[in-house]
């Protein structure tokens, strides 16, 4: 066999051709399965594309590269679940291009932070962390209570995703810089903005001034919604075995 | 078939030395990758004490264009693309040409290579500090940084393939199959990883075509092989001229390659799920990385040995030879750390591994143990080859950097060894009534005085490394070195 070899030693080609099919065999094996949804993702309800408001802050997150320090997957594992809830579920991240699952917990998880703390909270705890937490590490973004989000860009933002698969409607796309708006305005009629993201979106003031959103603001948003949105009464863990099991009687 | 195998440049016999000084070989460029790599080491190392000092000190960090996470990439892109990568096109190109005896298919290519990717490491780097980034590890450069990277590793791939071609010996030797399966593998991770959708033609931001759990397994594939191809089949390119070189001896043995050659780059591959154990990522891909990860160990460690025993017959040279030191201390941190990796990717060790301070300790015992210390051992054996020079400047110098850079590596990984088992014991320790005993902020807390032992070995670490670039400094600054001593003595030892 090594003999054989020499064939290879010889031939920059041939070489070049046996090297590729060796590193691609592993690739697709792994990789291809994965685009059949319905074995990958399980079924859940409740979910919905992120609004403006909160995709904007999920930028800003990637942007300071916050998933740098901080997870966003809590594993099925005890201490996990009784630490920061639920396990995470594909279907959680399916709409985040791309995920942000991070691989270091130099802060904590933030898979489930929605909702754990108030918005004011969040504007002290960004602002200067160690105000509120004196043991913490995490550095001072006092800057996004400063800086304006580009809501005239959100438009775009919303059809390159929509374009990409993820389901928002033309209108949704259309009303990109309105719901951004909208959604720091607790006392303006908030009807389109629920109809398009569901009645739990509930326009509030971030820590900003109604109607201009700052980055603060839209990480705020973001940060609220995170893993509040799967409705976990319904949810069945063993969907697969419970989907099989219908066929099976069916045939007796 | 003897089972020996030595560079091609042996058959060139003794007059080859003579050729080569008529300017038989492009080493021009590889003049300026080599000063390239020590430039961005230094501004990397350099990052990475900075951030060590953050994770003690947060007082360190400097809003927003200074703060932990915009410099983190900037630390992790300096050191792996921009130095690691100046050393591999400096050696690839040298190597090349050395075992095929022919200068390189196109010396203008390999400057547009040159300076092609330095504009590359300047538009990646500025972008993370001013918060352009995609957000993937390792894989952070936006869309416009990544297609102008695309075409620069294909000016790359067609030099180093061409030349190839046009190699006046009948074999390909073993340090180039190497080299051809890191260009060629890491252009497709590469581009498959980084398909994106930008906002505008006029926006930095893009939107990568993968999401969730697709682009989970995608990023881990690309991510897992940059390590795999990148800082270990190009290293290995690298170890297996360099070593034999310096030691004067063939490589231990020429089966042993070829085996473990093909298995390293085919499992390879399959282990990028070990990065999502206990993750939404499917169990039937979370076993399967698992299980060809503890598979790599064997070919890893093929490698280790090839390099190792070449030394048989030869070890007295390790007496008295820093820069055989170098290499074989690199040969045993990547030993240990091939070892360390597949332990870490049983599940049930990295149920507990996973999230802590002990990856960091892992990458870093890999990072600087295998991957600098191999580039620091060819860099020394180039410069004073490619600047004419009968040796390094001082000898004593380059044994104090071996010395107190070796010091720095190990408080480094003992210190993320102690602080990453611990935190991840007190994230799942309970108390009597069933409770968990500590709040995240108390392991946080628990974490300080590790933090700052590590950010001591990164700064040794970093001291090693200026003792290098004064030492290179120097060699270029003495006199050519006359003919009669410019005999180079690796080259007839070789034969």
């Amino acid at each position: 066999m090594l003999e054989n070899h020499k064939k290879l030693e010889r031939n920059s080609i041939l070489l070049l051709i046996f090297a590729v099919i060796a590193v691609s065999i592993g690739g697709i094996v792994e990789i291809v399965p994965l685009f059949r949804l319905q074995t990958t993702i399980e079924p859940v309800k409740g979910l919905r594309p992120l609004t403006p408001l909160e995709l904007a802050g999920e930028n800003i997150y990637i942007r300071e590269g916050c998933n740098v320090c901080h997870s966003q997957q809590i594993r099925p594992l005890r201490d996990e679940v009784q630490r920061y809830g639920h396990y995470s579920l594909a279907a959680e991240s399916m709409y985040d291009h791309p995920f942000v699952w991070g691989s270091e917990r130099t802060g904590p998880d933030l898979a489930r932070v929605g909702g754990k703390y108030s918005n004011s909270w969040h504007v002290e705890h960004l602002s200067s962390p160690r105000s509120v937490v004196p043991e913490s590490i995490m550095p001072n973004y006092d800057f996004l209570s400063r800086t304006f989000v580009k809501t005239y860009e959100l438009r775009d933002h919303l059809r390159t995703l929509k374009t990409l698969g993820v389901p928002y409607t033309q209108e949704d796309v259309d009303n990109a810089e309105v719901d951004a708006i909208t959604q720091t305005m607790p006392d303006e009629d908030a009807s389109g903005l629920q109809k398009r993201y569901g009645a739990k979106v509930v326009p509030q003031a971030f820590g900003g001034t109604p109607g201009t959103p700052t980055e603060m603001d839209a990480l705020i948003a973001y940060l609220q919604q995170l893993g509040t949105q799967v409705d976990f009464t319904s949810y069945d863990p063993d969907y697969e075995l419970h989907a099989a099991a219908p066929t099976a009687g069916g045939k007796k | 078939m003897t089972d020996t195998y030595a560079p091609a440049v042996a058959s060139g016999g003794g007059a080859e030395p003579a050729v080569r000084r008529d300017g038989r070989y492009d080493e021009e460029v590889i003049k300026y990758f080599t000063i390239a790599s020590m430039f961005w080491g230094i501004a990397g190392f350099t990052v990475g004490l900075l951030l060590a000092l953050q994770l003690a000190f947060p007082a360190f960090n400097i809003e927003p264009f200074l703060n932990f996470g915009r410099l983190r990439p900037l630390h992790t892109s300096a050191v792996i693309f921009a130095f690691g990568g100046n050393v591999l096109f400096a050696t690839s190109y040298h190597v090349v040409q050395r075992t095929c005896h022919t200068r390189l298919f196109s010396t203008k290519l390999a400057w547009f290579h040159f300076w092609g990717y330095q504009a590359f490491i300047l538009m990646a780097g500025l972008g993370y500090l001013f918060g352009v980034t995609q957000g993937k590890e390792y894989a952070e450069p936006e869309w416009y940084a990544d297609l102008w990277l695309t075409i620069v590793w294909v000016v790359y791939f067609i030099n180093f393939l061409m030349t190839l071609t046009m190699r006046k010996e009948k074999h390909i030797y073993v340090a180039n199959w190497f080299f051809l399966s890191f260009i060629v593998t890491i252009a497709i991770l590469h581009i498959v990883n980084g398909l994106a959708l930008p906002v505008s033609l006029v926006s930095v931001k893009s939107y990568s075509l993968f999401s969730g759990v697709q682009s989970a397994l995608i990023e881990w594939w690309y991510g897992h092989n940059a390590v795999g191809f990148f800082l270990t089949a190009g290293f290995l390119g690298m170890m297996y001229y360099y070593v034999p070189k310096q030691a004067g001896r063939p490589v231990y043995s020429y089966r042993l390659s070829i085996i473990h050659f093909w298995s390293l780059i085919f499992i390879y591959i399959w282990a990028g799920p070990h990065h999502l154990l206990y993750t939404s990522l499917p169990d039937w891909a979370q076993t399967l990385g698992m299980t060809f990860s503890i598979m790599l160990w064997m070919p890893s460690w093929g490698g280790m040995i090839n390099g190792m025993m070449t030394l048989s017959g030869a070890w007295h040279k390790l007496r008295d030879d820093p820069i055989l030191q170098f290499m074989i201390i690199a040969l045993s941190f990547y030993g240990m750390s091939t070892f360390e990796g597949p332990l870490m990717s049983i599940k049930t060790v990295n149920s507990l591994s996973h999230y802590t301070n002990w990856t960091i300790g892992h990458v870093h015992s890999g990072a600087l143990g295998w991957v600098a210390y191999i580039s620091f051992g060819a860099i020394y054996y180039l410069i004073p080859h490619l600047w004419k020079k009968a040796g390094m400047f001082s000898t004593k110098l380059i044994s104090l950097h071996l010395w107190i850079s070796t010091v720095g590596i190990v408080v480094y990984i003992t210190s993320m060894w102690v602080a990453g088992i611990m935190q991840g014991l007190m994230w799942r320790a309970y108390d009597k009534m069933g409770f968990l005993t500590y709040s995240f902020v108390e392991v946080v807390q628990a974490m300080h005085p590790y933090y700052v032992i590590r950010a001591i070995g990164g700064a040794l670490f970093l001291i090693g490394a200026l003792i290098m670039v004064y030492n290179i400094w120097r060699t270029i600054e003495l006199p050519d070195a006359t003919p009669a001593n410019a005999a180079d003595p690796a080259l007839v030892a070789a034969q």
